[in-house]
């Protein structure tokens, strides 16, 4: 970054006003600089369907996208996203009518205790839009960010299938 | 009358966990709420000479610094007994902070409560312990030459020695014997979702929600613990972020987390952070296992004997039964079972999903299939031989037992009879291709008190069955929807379920494989009593088109009752209410369960059958196919029954594979986190083919409901290395399979 980019004034290390474009609406909030996209949005915007399941990058379950790349937010300075499009779990369903991903992951019981699903649903949709999905072995291997403990891995690859194939109506708007 | 029972319906919490609605115990948003965050044990053994917390009570944010010295001191500690009794499960009959003593690394040792996560984190890391270190044993490997008989195991259910006939004299006599070691790593639990409670005090009354397997085990084990009168507690469970079994008992946090809201008189959320998972609830522990098989040639077991020796805390003598299942499996007149035991540095063990019966029938089920090649006998045939049609412990009947119709689906999907019985035979390119099976098998226990339920009818015909349980991922709340609405006879879209709440009818923690059978007895009579109610009120009743019929020839349907043999004389449940001016009517359900000490063996059995691929030059593994054929009873939702087998498959293929916790020479665990302790990702995970064979069994529980939580992973990992020997001609003893044996 060279000099003239610079903030002009020293921000922190207490509480500033943070812009974030979450879910297509801007929001301020005020939060100490070191806090996490994950704890902002959690704990800061009452928006609980990213989760923090390690907070430190290795389980996947805290995935959302930034400007339409997922991303984990436990690793993500909230600060850093000004400026950014957020997108989580919470934006995904359209009018109140569920994302044929998430339809899919209901009808293929693709989860069981649910706790990692918002990241696992926000990985698949972002799978597809990658070009990701081609074959069972390639889903696998780019779902592999997301840890399902209760390893519903098959159903998830079905129901990502599902979707891309639109089978049972549930193909993708976007796919 | 039977139509949503057993049918494979969407999960009805489905809609709000693929939404992020769902709310779980961390997720709990209050006004006023403040963070606490836990300082932890950095040696495993000694004593805190100082704690210096004068840094962390001047920093931002921060409302209070707990520890041994300020912590108020509440009631005492519950004796363990596992929760599926329905009482105090304290996890450990240790309770931190009580004074300066040093039993194990990430021993909880100061809280920090602060306005904000971030504070509270941050003035964790300024408290400053001066540790006065001692000697200390964390391993199998230091405390070996320490070990002692147990007395008794399993919260003292369980005896240290067991024994049937004269094992040595009959090992002694027999013609074959297979003898080996095996060793099976530590194993933490790593729901996705760390254990969290949020508490939140109105006076002397207090509100836990908490990431429990048993609302009401929190609720008696925090009362206890803090002396606070049971009535004045309420623990509510929305959601629980998995578990399999650290969530089972009730650990120090929940009452943590109620001493801290009380000493800032604000509601306090309490998250354990990943790396505390390790050493906050519990965890499977390291155990070695020594197992004879004595033999006729024609391979039928004449003798067993099965030890085992595995560290405990100092303060409580637990160990997995890693004996059990494996010593009910096969007919086999001799038997000696024994447990040893080290005092180490370490927490309590616990419930870890299989407790003792994965472990346990890895090593039952790999020197099955040596015996096997040793009498040069197919290894399903050999099972066969040794068919145990009585539970060999006791002789009784069993409650009942598909396994022949398991082995024989398991073997036909696999085309088990096409095999080479040879090793290392069948390759694909670099990869030497292998098959192996294994038997499976899961207790049925029932649970130590009444379980309860009520159902709830409106005068519209709308209906809500009630009852404390809480859905860890299993699918219960699904489960029970269809109990419920099969048993009043209404459509399920009429009938709503309300669980995880210690306010709603009792049950016991769903542990042990036992929620299903449990609660579903609890719900089918609680619903089929209001069915009940309701057409002994339509007889009775002189305008109803029932009036003075015989109520056993009465049926429901659709919400309607009517004759059996004149199906248009009835009415529906709501006409008959709006008539006498009812808004409601309800009904409570008790399950009395049966008593430990019921005359017959009761057992979900499976059999697994695993495809591998090893490559001996690189040393890597891949699971290509895994089969599982169970006999769990009753199904009651066939969708979430089968992803519940099929998940406890995949735990089986990461026991045997990749799961394993490393005691570090300072005597902490040194791959505490999920960067480093291996769970399966979705690459690892196969293609899984799971089948059950529907037995009728009229003792369990009254709808027959045998379980299906845990059985799923029993034998896998057998399964697995067996199937290794068969690729590659090796054998292999220590779990987990590393790439560096297998190359």
């Amino acid at each position: 970054m060279v000099a003239s980019q610079l903030p002009d004034a020293v921000q922190g290390p207490g509480p500033v006003d943070v812009v974030l474009n979450v879910n297509g609406a801007t929001h301020v909030v005020r939060i100490e600089p070191r806090v996490s996209l994950l704890d902002c949005l959690r704990d800061h915007m009452n928006l609980t369907g990213a989760k923090k399941g390690c907070n430190q990058g290795a389980c996947g379950a805290c995935t959302v996208w930034i400007d339409k790349r997922r991303v984990v937010a436990c690793l993500t300075l909230a600060i850093a996203c000004e400026g950014r499009e957020i997108t989580t779990i919470e934006g995904m369903a359209e009018n109140g009518s569920l994302h044929p991903m998430q339809k899919a992951f209901l009808s293929e019981d693709a989860f069981q205790c649910g706790y990692c699903t918002p990241g696992q649903i926000m990985s698949a949709v972002a799978l597809l839009d990658e070009g990701h999905a081609g074959s069972d072995a390639e889903i696998g291997e780019w779902m592999s960010g997301n840890i399902c403990r209760c390893a519903a891995y098959p159903n998830i690859r079905t129901a990502i299938r599902d979707v891309r194939d639109g089978v049972g109506g549930v193909r993708s708007a976007a796919g | 009358m039977t139509t949503a029972i057993g049918r494979p319906l969407d999960r009805v919490d489905g809609h709000a966990k693929v939404t992020g609605a769902g709310r779980y115990s961390a997720e709990i948003a209050l006004p006023g709420l403040a963070h606490a965050v836990l300082v932890t044990s950095r040696i495993p053994s000694g004593r805190v000479e100082l704690i210096d917390t004068y840094d962390a009570e001047r920093a931002e944010g921060v409302l209070a610094v707990l520890h041994h010295l300020n912590l108020p001191k509440g009631g005492s500690v519950p004796p363990l007994l596992p929760s599926l009794f329905g009482a105090a499960a304290s996890g450990q009959t240790f309770f931190p902070m009580q004074d300066e003593v040093i039993h194990y690394a990430g021993q909880h040792l100061a809280m920090v409560v602060a306005e904000t996560l971030d504070q509270a984190e941050h003035a964790a890391r300024l408290v400053r312990i001066t540790y006065q270190e001692t000697a200390s044993i964390t391993t199998v490997e230091q405390g070996r030459e320490r070990a002692y008989e147990a007395e008794k195991i399993f919260a003292g259910f369980i005896p240290g020695r067991i024994t049937r006939g004269d094992a040595a004299a009959a090992l002694d006599r027999a013609q074959v014997t297979v003898e080996n070691s095996y060793y099976c790593a530590a194993n933490h639990h790593n729901p996705i979702e760390c254990s969290a409670t949020t508490a939140v005090w109105e006076g002397d009354r207090l509100t836990l929600y908490d990431a429990t397997q048993g609302p009401n085990a929190t609720l008696h084990t925090v009362a206890e613990l803090l002396n606070v009168m049971p009535s004045h507690i309420r623990v509510v469970t929305n959601y629980v972020g998995g578990s399999f079994g650290c969530k089972a008992m009730i650990w120090d946090h929940p009452a943590l987390a109620a001493l801290a809201a009380r000493a800032v008189h604000r509601p306090v959320r309490l998250a354990l952070s990943r790396e505390q998972m390790f050493s906050s609830v519990g965890h499977r522990e390291e155990q070695e296992q020594r197992l004879t098989l004595g033999a006729d040639r024609d391979g039928r077991l004449t003798a067993i004997r099965h030890h085992k020796l595995s560290p405990t805390s100092h303060f409580d003598d637990w160990a997995e039964p890693s004996l059990g299942v494996a010593s009910q499996m096969y007919a086999c007149p001799n038997y000696e079972g024994v447990y040893n035991l080290i005092k180490a540095n370490t927490m309590t063990p616990t419930f870890t999903r299989c407790p003792g019966e994965a472990s346990g029938m890895f090593v039952m089920e790999t020197a099955m299939d040596e015996l096997a090649e040793r009498l040069d006998l197919d290894p399903l045939e050999l099972r066969l031989r040794n068919y145990a049609e009585t539970e060999p412990m006791t002789g009784h009947p069993w409650s009942s037992k598909g396994l022949r119709d398991c082995y024989r689906r398991g073997a036909e999907l696999a085309r088990w009879s096409e095999r080479d019985p040879r090793p290392g035979t069948v390759r694909d390119g670099n990869w030497l291709l292998g098959w192996g099976m294994a038997s499976s098998g899961y207790p049925v226990t029932p649970p130590g008190n009444p379980q309860r339920a009520r159902a709830r009818i409106f005068a519209d015909g709308s209906a809500v069955v009630q009852s404390s349980f809480s859905d860890i991922g299993t699918g219960s709340a699904t489960a029970m929807t269809q109990v419920a609405a099969d048993g009043l006879g209404v459509p399920l879209e009429r009938m709503r379920i309300q669980y995880g709440d210690s306010d709603l009818p009792n049950t016991a923690a769903a542990v042990g494989s036992a929620g299903a059978g449990m609660v579903s007895a609890a719900v089918h009579i609680a619903a089929t009593a209001l069915r009940d109610q309701l057409i002994a009120q339509a007889v009775a009743d002189e305008h109803s088109p029932l009036h003075g019929t015989d109520p056993r020839q009465v049926a429901v349907s659709d919400g309607r009752m009517a004759l059996r043999d004149r199906p248009g004389t009835g009415e529906t449940y709501a006409e008959l209410l709006q008539r006498a001016f009812m808004a409601d009517a309800e009904a409570l359900g008790t399950w009395n369960p049966p008593g430990m000490d019921t005359p017959y063996g009761t057992m979900t059995f499976g059999a697994q059958f695993a495809q591998v691929a090893v490559d001996p030059d690189l040393g890597l593994c891949r699971v290509r196919q895994l089969i599982g054929v169970f006999d769990p009873g009753r199904v009651l939702n066939r969708k979430t029954a089968h992803s519940q087998l099929m998940g406890g498959m995949l735990w089986g293929m990461s026991h045997a594979l990749l799961e394993g916790t490393i005691m570090g020479p300072d005597g902490r665990w040194a791959n505490a986190s999920l960067g480093e302790y291996l769970v399966p990702v979705n690459a690892d995970a196969p293609d899984v083919v799971v089948e059950t064979i529907e037995t009728t069994d009229t003792v369990v529980n009254p709808l027959g409901v045998k379980g299906v939580g845990e059985v799923g992973m029993v034998g896998t990992a057998a399964a697995i290395a067996n199937a290794i020997w068969h690729a590659t001609g090796r054998r292999h003893h220590r779990l987990p399979i590393t790439i560096e044996s297998l190359m």
